[in-house]
């Protein structure tokens, strides 16, 4: 039974925020790239957690976590607000469509 | 004492200038106000005349002198002087003298012009042009520098142009008056040079401190050349006043002018100004400096008497007479004779003032006739006007008992003296020769204005004597052409009460300068004014009795003469004249001098003044405008490089910055998700490039 090390967590991190950054690029739905977003917190929160496991214990990364969780909380609520006003702007939330910073 | 005076004589001196003022900004609205200005110079009359007998009586031989400073430069640089400009009032009894004689004819003036000018337009400017003269005469009379002289000998230029020019819608008269300006502005130059001679050397305008420093031998530049000069400068200012010859053009003309304007400012006061100038300096003139002045004094009355001869129009001969006599002063002054030469500008103010009010009653009697061929008979008409014309005329013929005999005889005698003394033998031909030609002139006038049958009779039925305040003037003024007022004898005016108080002045001349009969006996004191020596004294009574018989024999035969011809009819005028034509019309035309002076000066001038306007159009012009080619083909040069290379610059480099902008404008496509990849594909570059590098 081989040792579960620090790297291992940080693979399970790294695809979590691939998986996240993927989402938020390629995905049309303005849900699914929120979604890809809490991915990437997600992924982040795995790092603060396994960095502060394998280095001696320390609170710090867990308290770190919370408050990422609660950031992002607060951020999905905002985002959802955003899309549920850019549904109503443009009676869709395809993000390929919604290129108004262009001009 | 000598304050009241100074300061009497100073409210004589402003009392007609606030009447200028006051009736020049009110004539219009008050109707009655020349009265005002009349009653002016009535208080002038009494004062001067109160300050003149106090002079004359209480103070003979003292001079009053008040001065101030009125400008003073300090200078800081040790090669320029500081200048001090002083003003003051000097009288003596020169000056006094003067003040009445002014006084009296401008009150006069005034009193004829309330009738004279009646109806005219501008008649209240009149006489605010008036009080401007009068002021202004009194000024020159008073001062005792040369920097108020020359002040208020522009002053007294500006109201003679006023005055000529009184009726300047009359093209004659708008000439007459810029002729007068001009002539005047010649013989000021001279006069400003001269004046300007004298400050440079001496660093004042006063009379007495320049004449105290030439005393004591301080000549300008150190040459008696220019102590010549300066006096014949200065009398270039005379030339030009007194209308001398080559000047005397404009006095003539100057007749276009109201009347009694002739007779205060073209015959009594204003022209005189110029001998009295004249006599101020007379103590610096040179013997040099005389004779010159002696012989344009001789040249001039000659002349002038000779056109008097010939001219039609009454005031044309009065006005030759005025040049002729004001000719006749200035040569007294240049043959040493100062006494009389004031004497006689005193008396010839009063007389030739008569005479020209008398023709300005005869004018106006005559509804504006000047021209004496129109004339006639208006000896019952008028009868006061003729009989005060009589008398004037007996005093410029020079007939014993008048006053004009006193001051003429002396006039001849010392020509006739200064003729022996000098050699100079034509200026006492000349004199004498002008005597009787006036005599002959003058009793022409009488005889074609008073005598003989009416030549115009409609305008004869119409003439009437003129009211009181026209006669009345005449009437003081042929008084005083009378001999009691200036000496007791009849005969010789030298101890009589007149020349008692006008005594040649010493000449402050070094010797050498001097004309040797002016220089005195070094072995007798000086005990009174006399400047001359006993061989001078000697010769003028040596001559005494012939110098009276000749002036009285020349008189009687220009009086004869003029009865013979114009009286008794006993020659054809016309006749005389169609028989001797060239000479008629060359003394009829005044010897063709202003045509003379059209042709070289004025036709010259404007030929120079055309050629200056073609050098103007063509050179100067030429040259603005090639500049202005010049610089408009170089900043049009400019305009191109501006527009190629620095506007080609900027526009270059927008357009590199347009490319630049429009490449990167294509990766900015507004959708969020693109900006992340290029986020992504940045950091993992710079991931790369921190790595490797």
């Amino acid at each position: 039974m081989e040792h579960i090390t620090l790297n291992h967590f940080l693979f399970v991190s790294i695809s979590l925020f691939l998986l996240g950054l993927i989402a938020i690029i390629i995905r049309k739905n303005a849900i699914m790239v929120l979604m890809g977003v809490e991915l990437i917190l997600n992924s982040a929160n795995i790092n603060f957690v396994a960095f502060s496991r394998f280095s001696g214990n320390l609170i710090n990364g867990h308290v770190y976590t919370l408050v990422v969780i609660v950031l992002a909380a607060a951020e999905a609520a905002i985002g959802l607000a955003i899309v549920l006003n850019l549904y109503r702007l443009n009676q869709n939330i395809n993000v390929d469509e919604i290129d108004q910073l262009k001009n | 004492m000598d304050q009241l005076l100074i300061n009497l004589s100073v409210a004589t001196l402003f009392i007609p200038i606030i009447g200028f003022i006051i009736v020049l900004l009110f004539g219009k609205r008050f109707k009655k106000l020349f009265l005002f200005e009349v009653v002016l110079l009535g208080i002038n009359l009494l004062l001067s005349i109160y300050i003149a007998i106090v002079k004359l009586a209480y103070y003979p031989m003292q001079k009053f002198v008040s001065e101030f400073t009125w400008i003073h430069f300090i200078s800081t640089s040790k090669y320029v002087p500081s200048i001090t400009f002083d003003l003051g009032v000097m009288l003596d009894n020169v000056t006094v003298i003067m003040l009445f004689v002014v006084n009296l004819i401008s009150f006069l003036v005034h009193l004829f012009s309330i009738e004279y000018m009646h109806g005219d337009k501008r008649y209240s400017r009149y006489f605010a042009y008036l009080g401007l003269f009068t002021f202004s005469m009194l000024g020159i009379v008073l001062t005792h520098n040369l920097l108020m002289i020359y002040i208020f000998w522009e002053l007294v230029g500006v109201s003679s142009y006023l005055l000529i020019g009184f009726w300047f819608e009359k093209w004659s008269a708008a000439n007459a008056s810029k002729k007068a300006m001009l002539m005047n502005r010649v013989g000021d130059t001279g006069l400003l040079l001269g004046i300007l001679i004298l400050f440079t050397n001496y660093g004042t305008f006063t009379f007495d401190k320049i004449f105290q420093q030439i005393a004591a031998g301080n000549l300008p530049f150190g040459s008696y050349a220019w102590l010549t000069a300066a006096g014949i400068l200065i009398f270039m200012g005379a030339v030009g006043k007194s209308a001398q010859f080559p000047l005397h053009l404009w006095l003539p003309d100057a007749m276009e002018g109201p009347t009694p304007v002739s007779a205060l400012i073209h015959a009594a006061t204003m022209v005189a100004a110029g001998v009295y100038l004249v006599a101020r300096v007379f103590v610096m003139l040179t013997a040099d400096a005389l004779l010159f002045i002696a012989v344009i004094g001789a040249i001039t009355s000659f002349i002038a008497a000779t056109i008097a001869f010939t001219q039609n129009d009454i005031k044309k001969v009065l006005a030759y007479s005025t040049v002729s006599q004001l000719g006749y002063m200035i040569m007294a002054l240049g043959v040493g004779a100062y006494s009389y030469a004031f004497f006689h500008l005193v008396t010839h103010a009063f007389f030739k003032a008569c005479m020209f009010l008398g023709s300005g009653s005869v004018i106006h009697a005559m509804h504006h006739e000047q021209d004496m061929r129109e004339m006639g008979g208006l000896k019952d008409k008028m009868p006061i006007t003729f009989w005060t014309f009589i008398i004037a005329t007996l005093a410029i013929s020079g007939v014993p008992f008048t006053s004009g005999f006193l001051s003429k005889d002396g006039i001849l005698l010392a020509t006739l003296a200064f003729g022996k003394l000098t050699g100079h033998w034509l200026i006492p031909i000349i004199a004498y020769s002008v005597a009787g030609m006036t005599a002959f002139y003058m009793f022409r006038l009488i005889y074609l204005v008073f005598f003989g049958e009416p030549r115009n009779h409609h305008k004869y039925e119409h003439a009437h004597e003129s009211p009181i305040v026209m006669t009345l003037p005449l009437i003081i003024l042929s008084t005083l052409s009378v001999f009691w007022w200036y000496s007791l004898n009849p005969i010789d005016p030298s101890n009589g009460v007149f020349l008692e108080k006008v005594k040649t002045p010493n000449s402050i001349v070094p010797d050498v300068q001097r004309f040797q009969f002016m220089i005195q006996d070094k072995a007798k004191e000086v005990v009174n004014n006399i400047t001359h020596s006993e061989l001078y004294m000697e010769t003028l009574h040596h001559f005494h009795y012939t110098a009276l018989a000749m002036s009285l024999i020349l008189a009687g035969l220009g009086i004869l003469l003029a009865t013979y011809i114009y009286k008794w009819r006993k020659i054809d005028v016309d006749a005389l004249a169609e028989k001797i034509k060239p000479l008629y019309l060359f003394s009829l035309n005044k010897w063709y001098l202003d045509e003379f002076v059209q042709i070289v000066f004025v036709n010259s001038a404007l030929k120079f003044s055309k050629a200056l306007a073609w050098f103007d159009l063509n050179v100067v012009d030429g040259i603005v405008n090639g500049s202005a080619f010049v610089l408009r083909q170089i900043s049009a040069l400019g305009g191109l490089i501006d527009k190629y290379i620095v506007d080609g610059a900027v526009n270059l480099t927008a357009e590199i910055i347009g490319v630049f902008g429009k490449g990167f404008s294509k990766i900015q496509t507004g959708k969020v998700q693109s900006y992340v990849l290029y986020a992504v594909f940045s950091i993992i570059l710079l991931f790369f490039i921190v790595k490797f590098f």
